[in-house]
């Protein structure tokens, strides 16, 4: 593989940029694999390349009914953090901001990964109670968290409205200095191309149609461009895991729902931090474009449709212009949505099933993009020993049943509990 | 934006409604013995599939009573509305 780098890059400047190397294949299925993953978004991309990396497991399909990156990989708000009170979410996130901090070194594709700080924002005296609580936690394990009162967050984000009139006045808020964003493509095409040269077949264009399963085994899975034998698959499609479930008469935790988010019109630099707004649902950065990428809630019903209806974007919008006045000036650019496997307790699941060698990665509800490099790493292990590492030992299935429940805030698919 | 049909007040905007999941979810009996899947069943699982799907809305801001409604998970398109004591058929 040619290596990126200032060299290369100036010996194809000199050809007209024509004969640079294709960054993946584009193979025919083989008949056998011993590792098939289905889903090539960042997760499944992610879990190839530590099979590949971490447990010499070189004989992998990754198996992807549309095109690499085109799920949620490529239409979240590229946020990274850790910013998590229990010991599960916060030692599995942090595993994760060490694996962001090496990914562009390590998977030779600049991921832009810019630790720009993430500021929670509080906005009563029992929210900054709180958030000292989850500040304290996160430090106890590792994790740099600040509390910050009103004058010190006035300082950081003097755009935001601190005027004294308001319903919702800032009290404080607590950063996570690491925390940052990254060029969410650059993330999935990076694993993508480490993980073509070590030996992982990249299929696209292939539906998975039905699993071939004998004797509480899986043996291969049935596609839309023939049969595929591998006596280990592994599940990666967060947003359309029901649909596969169903296909194996699994029913899960979970239900799918819609995200929205947007960009305005670019604008000059005005925002350096990630800033989230405490009294509902709303979160926002300036992009390196200019755009400011917005987020917030679910569309709160069950949907695949892939696109957003507007009185939620109104609703998320409005607690933007409650937070950042200007907002309201801005031109809205562009609106999206993606699927999300929303879970009951708001926690992922990565873990083995009753199925031998069917694995599942699922239920990344609002935070998978952040969670893409520490997924893969802990979903390879998982795979590759047949057993859960102890930083995916929390993120059990039966974890519902048992009552261990990682209710970080406790919401689930049911938005209007907050 | 979705357009419901409340059986009561008739076509309403979706901002009228809050959403209550999945209709078809049955609470098991009390005073019955079950099993703790039953109740996993009840409480956590979902099949949440593409398509059609009958679940439960509040009309919230309307007549504030439950009613079921079918609706495609992927079109949105809404194919009848029930009363909350009206039967799936």
């Amino acid at each position: 593989m040619q290596k990126y780098s200032v060299f290369s890059l100036v010996k194809n400047a000199l050809s007209n940029h024509e004969n640079w190397d294709l960054a993946w294949k584009d193979p025919t299925p083989k008949k056998e694999y011993d590792v098939v993953i289905i889903g090539g978004g960042g997760h499944g991309l992610a879990t190839a390349y530590y099979l590949a990396k971490e447990h010499n497991i070189t004989n992998v399909a990754i198996i992807e009914k549309g095109w690499i990156g085109g799920g949620n990989v490529g239409r979240n708000t590229t946020i990274i953090r850790s910013n998590y009170m229990h010991d599960d979410n916060a030692l599995f996130s942090e595993f994760g901001m060490d694996l962001w901090r090496r990914m562009s070194q390590d998977l030779n594709y600049n991921v832009m990964f810019s630790p720009r700080g993430i500021i929670n924002l509080a906005h009563s005296d029992a929210q900054m109670n709180t958030y000292a609580r989850r500040g304290n936690s996160m430090r106890l394990n590792g994790i740099d968290a600040v509390l910050l009162n009103r004058e010190e967050v006035r300082e950081i984000i003097p755009m935001a409205d601190f005027s004294e009139n308001v319903r919702f006045p800032i009290f404080g808020g607590l950063m996570q200095p690491s925390a940052g964003t990254a060029r969410h493509d650059a993330v999935a095409w990076g694993y993508a191309r480490q993980a073509d040269d070590m030996g992982v077949d990249i299929i696209q264009n292939c539906e998975v149609i039905g699993f071939d399963v004998s004797a509480g085994k899986i043996n291969g899975v049935r596609t839309s461009r023939g049969d595929i034998k591998a006596k280990k698959i592994g599940l990666c499609v967060a947003g359309s895991t029901n649909i596969l479930a169903e296909k194996l008469n699994m029913t899960l935790p979970i239900e799918t729902h819609l995200l929205q988010a947007c960009v305005s019109e670019p604008v000059k630099p005005v925002l350096d931090k990630v800033v989230t707004f405490g009294a509902g649902h709303f979160y926002i950065s300036q992009s390196d474009k200019g755009e400011m990428v917005m987020g917030g809630d679910l569309d709160g019903y069950n949907s695949y449709a892939q696109r957003g209806n507007l009185p939620t974007l109104q609703h998320v919008l409005t607690e933007g212009i409650a937070m950042m006045p200007f907002l309201s000036k801005l031109k809205m650019l562009r609106t999206w949505g993606g699927i999300m496997d929303m879970s009951m307790d708001g926690s992922p699941i990565i873990d083995k099933t009753h199925i031998e060698g069917l694995y599942l990665n699922c239920g990344w509800c609002y935070g998978g993009f952040k969670a893409t490099p520490a997924s893969g790493w802990t979903f390879a292990h998982t795979i590759a020993q047949n057993r859960v590492h102890e930083l995916n030992a929390g993120y059990s299935l039966n974890r519902f049943n048992t009552g261990h429940l990682l209710d970080e805030k406790g919401l689930g698919t049911k938005t209007w509990i907050s | 934006m979705l357009h419901i049909k409340c059986p009561h007040c008739g076509l309403r905007s979706q901002n009228e409604f809050s959403y209550g999941g999945d209709a078809t979810v049955k609470r098991p009996e009390l005073g019955k013995e079950i099993s703790d899947q039953d109740w996993d069943n009840f409480v956590y699982n979902r099949k949440s599939l593409r398509g059609k799907h009958w679940e439960l809305w509040q009309h919230l801001s309307g007549c504030r009573q439950w009613i079921k409604v079918q609706r495609d998970t992927a079109t949105h398109e809404i194919f009848k509305t029930l009363k909350a004591n009206e039967e799936i058929s």
